[in-house]
């Protein structure tokens, strides 16, 4: 194997791996939140995308509606479409290949694609398939780890699971606090959704500040 | 059908569709720098509500518990760089400490 291969394939792995593994957390967040074992796990099969994932689950988790649930989600989703423009004319593949390409369309495998950009197309083209397939085998078996263990616990709150799930939130939201904008946006969001909460139906404080992300955004 | 199956299969399915139009449409569609932007803005907005509504309510009832506790312990996690499951674990586990002492 040449060294631009063996390097590819070392970033993909080592990122397969390490994002695979928070698989745990939402598989346990999931059943912790009243999805079934098997939904959990179709979850992490169908819509494979970690943030909308923990997005759906938190929403009904929190008494909203299967609608609000799915449209949070799906406003989280988005992004994938945008990897997608800019993966599509690197990949150039058509028919189950695409169809396949567009399933590991993630942040991941744009990232490590995108890091490989100086090394040329073909590698790009490997770490894009090594990673987006590797995160999806371990994603996928973590998963239902993390939904078994959560299952066997009974009383979640006694494990902290109920504070694993606003973590994980955290977790995902941090990396993109880069400046004092992002900050403030951050923070009024929050205030905003914990202000509504117990004035508008379950959901709703949350997918409105996706409205408030749009109207900033076309300002701007 | 119960609404967790609704939103596994609604979710999955809109999950899909969005990773496939990327894959298909002209990329003008998507370039415009206001909807780039855009979607660098959701993100933040709703993962920043979704960290404030799970810590601190429950159904539709503020409240303050365990979990406040669990989520300042990942913000010290996170100030100090610490990589994401042990940010998950640290909160999981200082939260569990006080639920338990608090039963």
């Amino acid at each position: 194997m040449s060294k631009v291969a063996s390097t590819t394939l070392r970033d993909s792995l080592s990122v397969s791996l390490t994002v695979g593994a928070y698989g745990v957390a939402f598989g346990a967040a999931a059943v912790a939140n009243g999805f079934s074992v098997l939904q959990s796990c179709l979850l992490s099969l169908l819509t494979f995308s970690g943030a909308s994932q923990f997005a759906v689950v938190g929403v009904l988790g929190a008494g909203g509606s299967a609608i609000s649930g799915i449209a949070t989600a799906s406003l989280l989703g988005v992004r994938n479409a945008l990897y997608g423009v800019i993966m599509a004319p690197r990949l150039k593949v058509k028919g189950l290949t695409r169809v396949v390409a567009a399933q590991i369309t993630i942040d991941e495998s744009t990232a490590v694609a995108l890091g490989q950009e100086t090394q040329g197309d073909e590698a790009m083209r490997k770490g894009f398939w090594y990673t987006g397939i590797g995160v999806f085998v371990f994603w996928n078996l973590f998963t239902l780890a993390g939904a078994l263990g959560a299952q066997a616990m009974g009383d979640i709150r006694a494990f902290g699971l109920d504070s694993a799930v606003p973590a994980a939130f955290l977790g995902l939201v941090w990396p993109r606090l880069t400046g004092n904008f992002e900050r403030s946006l951050a923070v009024g969001c929050a205030l905003f959704a914990i202000v509504m909460t117990p004035i508008l139906p379950a959901g709703l404080p949350i997918i409105a500040t996706a409205f408030i992300a749009i109207v900033i955004g076309l300002k701007r | 059908m119960s609404a967790f199956w609704i939103a596994t299969i609604g979710t999955s399915v809109i999950a899909f569709a969005l990773k496939y139009s990327g894959h298909s449409v002209p990329e003008r569609w998507l370039s415009h720098p206001k909807i780039q932007r855009i979607n660098l803005l959701i993100p933040i907005a709703l993962l920043s509500a979704l960290v404030a509504v799970q810590t601190f309510s429950e159904k539709s009832q503020l409240m303050i518990d365990q979990r406040l506790v669990g989520l300042y312990v990942a913000i010290v996690a996170l100030v100090y760089k610490a990589p994401f499951p042990v940010v998950v674990i640290s909160s999981a586990v200082s939260s569990a400490v006080v639920y338990r002492l608090l039963k």
